[in-house]
């Protein structure tokens, strides 16, 4: 079994209809541990379901109200610390459809708040957040130094009371990655929703977004992440987009991102040997809510790594990172 | 996956999966006296892995998880599965439950109205409840208490009693060899033995009582009693629940609704005989 059973649900809620228990019980574990609960709760909506599976998911739509009430206080509190800067922040991810009222942000796990800013600004934003009762996760002074050089973001911080993370960017994807989207550009072309609160514009969403699942990462958490993509390009122009796509550098993953999305969650599409691997990868996972198919998965994590950086580099990242003890999961 | 199991612990159902035959055949003989869930889908999935590569079969070693999980849990020997079954469950509820104000607490019942005791591992909560549970009250769980959001009332979650170190050999000498799980030494909490709770506690599990009196019971002292503020019961059943901020202004209200009607004392013990006298004058007096 994979998790085609929750794209089908996902995508036509009305075949839930047809499951018995054993169904429902794969469907929830999965789309748990897709993080996808709150999206299949709201799109199960009021559909008559057996009533324990019923309570299940009115629990899971309060878990998402709360999700939005947190995520939308902590972009209110970023904001109140940056204030003395005057700089737009930017949200991005799953804030910023949130704050948007997007049906991307619908029912949608949020974890940290992601935000951007201008590189020149970085460390006048990171002495703001200190300042507020933000402080450093990583202790390691390899990981720190790594971030600053190499990386798209500060090193991630976190709130001391509040113990929610923040990730500030300067950019969309790592220094070290091909390609180089335009984080200017992006920055230019934010829509303001509050006074200090900007969000991307619609094409500069989808191509975030796209970069984040296929040009970096090992896919982990792509049924969310496509899910959002597919809810990005309702009502999005295909030309406007691919010359935008172009702009940043990620035209190739932006129609990869197309196809993926139609042929999961849309009318279908017409896939390369590529998207079906990739495909492959995004569906592997059990009844149980296991992680299926090791070696396929440890190949995405080797070539996240090789997304990330030049390979003489990259040995060097990953012999440090052995000596220190890390193995990858 | 290879064995599994559904079972029914008050409201809620779970689905157990794992990669040993062992730990289920152990869950399905302990909790053989419960209800069957029947065709319900189930709440939470708890699955039992191997921990690595070739633990399945070498030194065969378990990963707890399931729905809710911790990244950095500790290992289990197989030996202690049934232990890490019963976390396993313990760890989705603590992670996941939402319709009640789940109180890191022991309950017990008595002519309709509720006793809880809540305090850290060691207080001797989990094993006042055992022992009452022996002697004419009905034990309502050892280890959660479930606050309703709505009525006030508190429910049962009476799962298996884990009994720790020397309150095993307390409890063998009240019960019946046949409600005894087996020893499972030298576990990370010392030896632990599970109690079968008595049948009228497994029947009447979906029966809720309003919540009489509240103790914070501290075990190997000198006999003692005080009154707890308001303020202080607050706090340190915030501290006791792990869904109070999940569960936002609804467990605010049923907290503060708690607080505000149910009398507390923090009493001090030497022995269990003194407990259970200190409990029953105290339910007397207050209750």
């Amino acid at each position: 079994m994979n998790a085609l059973l929750l794209v089908r649900v996902l995508r036509d809620p009305d075949s839930a209809a047809a499951l018995d228990r054993a169904g429902w019980n794969a469907l929830i574990a999965m789309a748990r541990a897709e993080r996808l609960i709150g999206t299949l709760a709201l799109r199960i909506g009021d559909r008559a379901v057996p009533d324990a599976v019923a309570r299940l998911l009115a629990d899971a739509r309060l878990d998402a109200e709360r999700e939005v009430r947190q995520a939308l206080w902590e972009a209110d509190r970023a904001a109140e610390a940056m204030a003395p800067l005057g700089l737009p922040v930017v949200l991005l991810k799953g804030t910023a459809y949130a704050a948007a009222g997007l049906k991307a942000g619908q029912g949608r796990f949020i974890g940290d708040l992601d935000i951007l800013v201008p590189r020149n600004s970085m460390q006048a934003v990171e002495r703001c957040l200190l300042r507020a009762g933000w402080e450093w996760v990583k202790q390691d002074p390899y990981d720190d130094a790594y971030y600053r050089q190499w990386m798209h973001e500060l090193p991630p911080m976190i709130h001391a009371s509040r113990d929610r993370m923040i990730d500030v960017h300067h950019t969309v994807l790592p220094l070290t990655a091909r390609p180089r989207p335009d984080a200017a550009a992006m920055m230019g072309d934010a829509v303001p929703i509050t006074n200090e609160l900007y969000v991307l514009s619609p094409d500069d969403m989808v191509c975030h977004s796209v970069a984040h699942l296929l040009a970096d990462g090992d896919m982990a958490g792509g049924l969310r992440n496509l899910w959002d993509i597919h809810c990005l390009l309702d009502g999005i122009d295909p030309v406007a987009l691919d010359d935008r796509a172009a702009r940043h550098g990620i035209q190739p993953y932006v129609r990869q991102a197309r196809r993926l999305a139609k042929a999961l969650y849309g009318e279908g599409a017409r896939l390369t040997l590529w998207d079906r691997i990739v495909v492959a990868r995004l569906l592997a996972r059990d009844g149980w809510g296991r992680d299926r198919r090791k070696l396929l998965r440890f190949a995405f994590y080797l070539r996240s790594h090789w997304l990330r950086m030049p390979p003489g580099m990259l040995a060097r990242h990953l012999f440090t990172k052995w000596r220190k003890g890390h193995r990858p999961a | 996956m290879k064995h599994a199991l559904s079972l029914k612990i008050g409201p809620a159902t779970f689905r157990i999966g794992s990669a040993w035959r062992q730990p289920v055949e152990a869950l399905a003989q302990l909790y053989a006296a419960y209800p069957d869930p029947g065709n319900a889908v189930a709440d939470f999935t708890v699955r039992l892995e191997p921990s690595g590569f070739l633990r399945r079969w070498l030194r065969p070693s378990i990963f707890i998880t399931g729905d809710h999980g911790l990244a950095d849990a500790a290992p289990m020997s197989l030996t202690h599965g049934l232990l890490a079954a019963e976390m396993g469950m313990n760890l989705q509820m603590a992670l996941g439950w939402r319709r009640h104000l789940l109180l890191h607490a022991s309950s017990v019942e008595k002519d309709g109205r509720a006793l809880v005791m809540t305090g850290e591992s060691g207080s001797g909560k989990s094993t006042l409840a055992a022992q009452l549970g022996e002697r004419g009250w009905r034990l309502m769980g050892d280890e959660f208490a479930l606050l309703d959001l709505e009525t006030g009332k508190i429910f049962p979650f009476p799962r298996l009693v884990s009994l720790k170190n020397g309150a095993i050999d307390v409890l063998a000498a009240e019960a019946l060899p046949a409600r005894m799980g087996p020893l499972l030494a030298a576990t990370a909490k010392g030896n632990i033995r599970h109690l079968v709770p008595r049948p009228d506690a497994v029947q009447r599990m979906e029966e809720g009582a309003p919540p009489a009196l509240l103790l914070f019971p501290r075990f190997g002292h000198a006999a003692a009693m005080r009154g707890v503020g308001q303020g202080e019961v607050f706090m340190r059943l915030t501290q006791a629940s792990t869904n109070y901020v999940a569960l936002g202004e609804a467990g605010f209200a049923a907290l503060t609704r708690f607080v505000q009607g149910v009398p507390a004392r923090a009493i001090d013990f030497p022995s269990g005989e003194e407990a259970i006298a200190m409990v029953e004058r105290l339910w007397e007096e207050l209750a």
